[in-house]
């Protein structure tokens, strides 16, 4: 049987251009990038190079790009990091309460620490409004964190005016930009973030890498111990392979965005509008609000998301209920509850996330197979 | 047969619900392997998991077995999750029978609410007809009564029809029962032969949920874990003849039959014969006065008849150790109940537990003790 990917929210394959890059790295530059010597110096080049190539594609300067291990530690890095720099007796920090767990529940450690949070409610269709960011300030707020795309619901935030917003009021802030990069154009100067987090997973790349973006003169406790690597910011050795494959992941995703974009816009409205002209009880999930292009977040009334999964799994289409790192969870997903859902139509929503490799057949063959496993699953009432 | 539709297979991670997976996919079936994932064990960590690590329900290394077994003999495997169900229908009524006095039986209720519920409709979402669990049971069909008939396992030591009472004729024509005919060592003597990573793990434990079957630590940890306050449980321990013997910290901590634990030191041995929640109050007494010959079981379900109109003879199980002792069925005023006399006075029947009616190897039917 063949399988088609429609889970590029929760990782992507790496491109084949990437993946040669990376296994010439692995096979041919060994060195540790704090050497002195020849080994050492080619794989500092590469490391470096690599970073040109990550900033080049949100238009930052190449000393303001910090690898880590990936999304969760970038944020974990900006979250902790930050608050935990200020030295204010008094601290307090601003949230969506549509974050990635990478953030809420950093957030909620620091909680556990002493600092205040404010969570910060959603709109219908999953925007926050920049106004309830100026009125949750406070003057120990030392941090506000707002991812850019959701992971979910593709939903794009208007991060350029909240940061406008922390700007007036001299407050650090970091964008969760897992979701956003290489989907939609990402310039982290023109959206006046001081922190950016990225990952390499979600771009081609393999897992295990990713990047946080720090605005140069930002304030930055370290999280972790040990050597003087990247700035003082991410102590241990550098995982060349990887990085150099997210670099080479940013220079593909930078020739090729405009392009693509546009193809997954396409292919993504084909299917929201197949689905909702042929499947009645359908509806799309944050459809209102500017969006990432290759993210569908649809519910099915009185159909049971985690069985139509496994359903569809079953007949070669690979979907999901939300987010993979809750997958499992019997509480329905917080970003569906935040935008409003009742807790049955959160668990009767699936998330399609299109990629490289979708094509309008594939599209065209979803729709089959979601009529009629919708068909079958509501006359067994499998109910959410 | 490619094209027949799947039987869905209930993977606990254990080695009798392996074989049966292996054992369908060499038969030339096709499969889909699910475990259910029922109760965060993770929830009450007061009742120290790690150190009661073995045989415990959807652990971590439950859920990893079973896949490794679905890996090695290639087939489709999720991880489906039932935990908010099995909390609402299986482990709230635990807790509430027991602090009504009565002594529950939550595997009855799992099989009749969850497995052979609730995995059957998932079983339906993914389009199979059958599913197949790991249980030592046999089914049939009868022709001549058409009806499905529930018959106790070949090997009598692991037969678990107590549990299985509760099973209705549609439930029962869509279940399979692989191990039924087989011993346990057979079973693992398979298992090894198929070289499952699971041949040699030891045997589960009664109640998945309660660790080291301790219900009083489970119980206060859990009522703690939901909010509820904690009950001031204290009542009278009083003897048949209405003497003070002493006082205790809730009847929940005590079931019929008890003799451990009463904090009462007394030249002859004592057994709760009684617990009644309202009053507070644990009677105790002699062995003799557990005796008892009649009692009558309500919300019975008939498997193998139809039911009686007449008095019935049967041998009739009144809990999962008992020897199943002679009795006859009468009809009873309740049309969902039956009025059950044995030959001789049974010890120790508990209001909450199952009674199963069986004529040799075949299930009768079931009900609950009043």
């Amino acid at each position: 049987m063949q399988h088609f990917y429609f889970d590029h929210n929760a990782t992507t394959p790496v491109a084949p251009e990437v993946l040669e890059t990376m296994v010439s790295c692995l096979g041919q530059v060994y060195g540790n990038a704090s050497s002195i010597h020849h080994f050492g110096q080619a794989a500092k080049q590469k490391l470096e190079g690599a970073r040109r190539q990550v900033a080049a594609l949100i238009h930052a300067t190449p000393a303001e790009i910090v690898f880590t291990s990936g999304g969760t530690e970038a944020d974990n890095l900006a979250v902790l990091g930050v608050v935990r720099a200020s030295a204010r007796v008094h601290r307090h920090m601003v949230i969506s309460a549509i974050e990635h767990s990478a953030v809420l529940s950093s957030a909620a450690q620091l909680e556990r620490e002493g600092v205040a949070v404010t969570r910060l409610p959603v709109g219908a269709n999953g925007t926050v409004d920049p106004a309830t960011v100026r009125s949750a300030l406070r003057p120990e707020t030392v941090l506000i964190s707002v991812m850019h795309a959701n992971n979910e619901l593709g939903v794009v935030q208007p991060i350029a005016e909240i940061a406008t917003i922390a700007r007036q009021a001299d407050v650090t802030i970091h964008a969760d930009g897992v979701q956003a990069l290489g989907k939609i154009a990402v310039d982290v100067k023109a959206l006046g973030v001081d922190l950016y987090s990225m990952s390499g997973h979600k771009l081609y790349a393999p897992k295990g890498v990713g990047t946080l973006y720090v605005r140069k003169g930002t304030k930055l406790a370290p999280v972790t111990f040990g050597g003087h690597h990247e700035r003082d910011h991410r102590p241990g050795t550098e995982n060349v392979p990887g990085i150099v494959a997210l670099g080479a992941a940013c220079d593909l995703a930078g020739r090729t965005l405009a392009e693509e974009s546009a193809r997954l816009a396409a292919l993504r409205d084909r299917l929201e509008r197949s689905v909702l002209r042929r499947i009645p009880g359908t509806g799309v999930n944050g459809g209102g609000a500017a969006r990432t292009p290759n993210t569908a977040n649809i519910y099915f009334d009185s159909v049971d998301g985690e069985a139509m999964v496994i359903a569809l799994d079953l007949r070669g289409f690979a979907v999901s209920t939300g987010s993979a790192c809750s997958s499992g969870a019997i509480t329905p997903s917080h970003v569906l509850t935040a935008i409003g859902l009742s807790a049955d139509r959160a668990r009767s929503s699936l998330r399609f996330s299109l990629g490289r490799s979708t094509t309008l057949e594939q599209v065209d063959a979803l729709v089959e197979a979601l009529e009629t496993s919708v068909v079958h699953l509501r006359r067994i009432s499998v109910h959410a | 047969m490619p094209d027949a539709p799947p039987i869905a297979v209930a993977m606990s991670g254990g080695v009798d619900s392996s074989t049966v997976a292996a054992l369908l996919v060499r038969q030339g079936h096709k499969i889909v392997g699910m475990t259910m994932q029922l109760w965060n064990q993770r929830r009450l960590p007061e009742l120290a998991p790690e150190t009661s690590g073995h045989g415990r329900c959807c652990s971590l290394d439950d859920v990893y077995d079973a896949r490794r077994v679905a890996e090695q003999v290639g087939i489709p495997y999720y991880v489906v999750n039932f935990e908010k169900q099995f909390e609402e229908q299986v482990v709230q009524p635990f807790v509430d029978e027991y602090l009504a006095g009565r002594t529950p039986v939550p595997c009855t209720l799992c099989n009749n609410y969850i497995k052979f519920d609730r995995f059957l409709e998932m079983a339906d979402a993914v389009g199979a007809h059958h599913i197949a669990t790991g249980h030592y049971a046999r089914v049939r069909y009868d022709e001549t009564a058409g009806r499905y008939q529930l018959l106790r396992a070949r090997d009598a030591s692991k037969d678990q029809t107590y549990f299985l009472f509760g099973l209705t004729q549609k439930q029962l024509a869509r279940t399979l029962f692989p191990l039924g005919e087989m011993v346990k060592p057979e079973v693992r003597e398979l298992a090894r032969e198929m070289d499952l990573a699971v041949a040699s793990k030891g045997d589960s434990q009664e109640i998945c949920f309660v660790p080291n079957g301790d219900y009083a630590a489970f119980l206060n940890a859990y009522l703690k874990d939901k909010g509820a306050a904690p009950q001031a449980t204290r009542g009278e321990i009083v003897t048949t003849d209405g003497r003070t013997l002493g006082e205790h910290q809730g009847v929940h901590h005590f079931t019929v039959g008890q003799r451990k634990g009463l904090g009462i030191s007394s030249r002859e041995p004592l057994y709760v014969i009684s617990t009644d929640a309202a009053t507070q109050r644990v009677v105790v007494g002699g062995n003799d006065d557990l005796l008892c010959t009649q009692f009558a079981a309500r919300q019975v379900n008939w498997i193998s008849i139809a039911g009686v109109t007449a008095p019935v003879r049967a041998q009739v199980k009144i809990r999962n150790k008992h020897a199943a002792a002679p009795a006859t069925l009468h009809p009873s005023t309740d049309p969902l109940g039956v009025e059950v006399i044995f030959d001789e006075p049974q010890r120790a029947v508990t209001p909450g537990q199952g009674a199963v009616f069986y004529d040799g190897d075949l299930v009768l039917g079931g009900g609950w003790i009043a």
